[in-house]
């Protein structure tokens, strides 16, 4: 059993965190790993920043280009992360878009990932069908998993076959929106998490874009598996540089007693 | 033209390795929802009516194919000139924005989205908004803003919102992103209007089909002024490549035909400064196309350069990478230097002042040699009224 699966078993109301990688300073990815580990994140979605985050708001974009402007790149981040293996339990999971690992070769990016312990890949631009047809193999001999995203618009035929084709959980994106647009969840995404739970999906759920608060993070735990903080958290980086002590007390925030 | 061209997008958009859909699952519904209806729109009776009727009274179309004696002459050749540059709005966007507005219109949108890097696409677009009365709103790079102020005034007089990108590197491929976030937030009643033969599938199938009434009609107006019924060359400059698209769309399978495609090298395809995608050769995405781009060793998207703002897009069509792959197309590249001296020639010659981008092409004909008996079509694109403030400094007028 890999670390996903585990989580996913043992854990309910999973708090899983986003932060992009190299910010707010370069060397800053270990320190703040460290400290969402320390301080009771579930999981870390580590951001491999890229010059045209065309999915992502503003927050997220500024610290991407942030990050890229100190030197940011997919090779320093597996130097940074080579040895996290040795004080990170918790699975941790690269987020990004396709054509840097395009560029880096889809095979090498594997096996590094399998090398340094990074536990499965969110690459929202590579499509579904590009990735059964050219990828799955290579992801599943390597036991990454490759995390898609739904969203409100996603048709119930295609989240069924998503499902089938998910070898861990899947993002269930809250809203029409790009990252860290809305403050509250509405009703009619309530009846969306609704749908989706009715159609007996086997892999588990995290729900994303919008979550920021304990108030927003409850309400989507009531309908997934847990939930995914972004940009609410890649502002606290911001304002506070890798502060362990705000780190833990952001995760507190959110999420009270494990 | 019938879709079994080997050089033509196959039913998930690829042409030969590049093209397809690179889009988050945000887009996929919208994207869907477009490759599902627009073959069927633009092949109806109601579309094409339409259409053709927009082309021939408010564009003005069919464009002249010119028989520009002095510029033949000077290269012992047939030149025609294929004049794009006199369409409504000054250049060959608009044959794409009129087609997509309509396109629009039959899948029930309300709202329409755009970029532009130097204004003309987001000119051609507010034009249809007006001509339509539908909301317009056009996505532009902060730095184009300030180097484009005309155009932002045009396009602000026929009632469009001009947004802003501010993100990146502020241009061109900023305001791409900033229009699919748009769209992304959008899903429902807006329509992405995308002014080039990039972007996910099926946009640059569909742009391209707009544009090929270029082709159509050079076919048709050479017949008539030469004795075969195809030209030997035809020659257009390459950004993103919609004019070329258009240009060569009903020759692509007639190999008696050589076509001929122009980068914008800018200061020199080593120099660092250039937008010379294809001479530059590296493969990856971008806007949702494996096709060439411009990218860092990390696979960051780089910034192009070239003294034509219609050039400089960090990436190229994907139909264009796969006829440069094939070899079916012949891709030359002309620095600014060079193009401005060729749109200076074309003025002085034959009294048109081309836009900067059709320049290139022009330029292409110091790099090639022709035959007596050769008929040589060149696109040209754009006039150069929106160049002006350029051609005035560096020409010393």
């Amino acid at each position: 059993m890999n670390r996903l699966q585990q989580l996913f078993r043992d854990k309910k109301d999973i708090c899983s965190v986003y932060f992009t990688a190299g910010y707010p300073e370069l060397d800053d990815t270990m320190p703040v790993l460290q400290a969402l580990e320390n301080g009771g994140a579930d999981l870390v979605e580590l951001g491999m920043p890229f010059s045209d985050p065309l999915a992502d708001g503003p927050t997220i974009q500024a610290s991407s280009e942030q990050a890229l402007e100190y030197g940011m790149s997919i090779k320093k981040l597996f130097e940074q992360i080579k040895d996290m293996r040795q004080t990170i339990s918790m699975p941790v999971v690269l987020m990004g878009y396709f054509n840097p690992v395009f560029k880096y070769g889809v095979r090498e990016f594997i096996a590094k990932c399998q090398e340094v312990g990074v536990d499965g890949l969110i690459l929202p631009d590579l499509p579904f069908d590009e990735y059964r047809e050219q990828y799955q193999q290579l992801f599943e001999e390597a036991g990454i998993a490759n995390i898609f995203l739904i969203t409100p618009q996603t048709s119930n035929e295609r989240i069924k076959l998503i499902d089938a084709n998910s070898k861990s959980f899947i993002y269930v994106v809250s809203s029409a929106s790009v990252t860290g647009a809305k403050k509250e969840v509405e009703q009619k995404q309530i009846d969306y998490f609704n749908r989706v739970n009715d159609l007996g999906l086997k892999a588990p759920r995290l729900i994303g874009f919008g979550i920021s608060n304990r108030s927003t993070f409850e309400t989507a735990c009531q309908h997934a598996s847990g939930a995914i903080i972004g940009s609410a958290f890649v502002k606290l980086l911001g304002e506070y540089g890798a502060d362990v002590g705000k780190i833990k007390k952001f995760i507190k925030s959110i999420k009270p007693e494990d | 033209m019938s879709n079994q061209s080997k050089y033509q997008a196959d039913e998930n958009g690829m042409y030969g390795q590049f093209g397809g859909a690179f889009i988050p699952e945000m887009l996929y519904p919208n994207i869907e929802n477009l490759k599902k209806v627009y073959k069927e729109i633009i092949a109806s009776e109601a579309f094409q009516a339409e259409y053709k009727s927009l082309l021939k009274d408010y564009v003005g179309r069919p464009s002249p194919l010119y028989y520009a004696t002095r510029l033949s002459d000077k290269y012992k050749t047939n030149i025609y000139l294929k004049r794009e540059d006199l369409n409504h709005t000054g250049a060959h966007k608009i044959n794409n924005t009129v087609g997509q507005i309509l396109i629009a219109k039959h899948m029930g949108k309300e709202r329409i989205i755009a970029e532009t890097g130097a204004g003309q696409h987001g000119v051609a677009t507010a034009t249809a908004c007006a001509l339509m009365g539908l909301k317009c709103v056009v996505y532009m790079g902060e730095v184009d803003i300030k180097r484009q102020a005309p155009n932002v005034a045009r396009m602000k007089m026929l009632g469009a919102e001009v947004v802003a990108a501010k993100s990146g590197s502020r241009t061109l491929k900023d305001a791409t992103n900033e229009a699919l976030r748009d769209w992304i937030c959008n899903p429902e009643d807006t329509f992405y209007l995308i002014g080039s033969v990039v972007g996910p599938h099926p946009y640059p199938d569909m742009v391209a089909r707009l544009q090929a009434v270029i082709s159509e009609e050079i076919k048709q107006q050479i017949a008539e002024k030469t004795d075969k019924d195809y030209p030997d060359y035809v020659i257009a400059c390459v950004g993103g490549g919609s004019n070329a698209a258009g240009s060569f769309y009903h020759f692509l399978d007639d190999e008696r035909v050589k076509l001929v495609a122009v980068e914008a090298s800018g200061l020199g395809i080593d120099s660092g400064e250039t937008a010379a995608t294809i001479a530059l050769g590296d493969k990856g995405i971008i806007h949702g196309s494996k096709t060439f781009l411009m990218q860092s060793d990390d696979g960051q998207i780089t910034e192009p350069y070239s003294i034509s703002a219609g050039l400089d897009y960090p990436g190229i069509g994907p139909q264009h990478a796969h006829l440069f792959e094939t070899g079916r197309a012949t891709f030359l590249s002309a620095t600014d230097k060079e193009s401005l001296d060729a749109a200076l020639q074309l003025t002085r010659l034959e009294g048109i002042i081309p836009a900067l981008e059709s320049a290139h092409a022009l330029a292409a004909l110091n790099k090639m040699r022709f035959k007596p008996d050769d008929s040589v079509v060149i696109t040209v694109s754009g006039r150069g009224d929106k160049d002006m403030a350029t051609y005035m400094e560096r020409f010393d007028f």
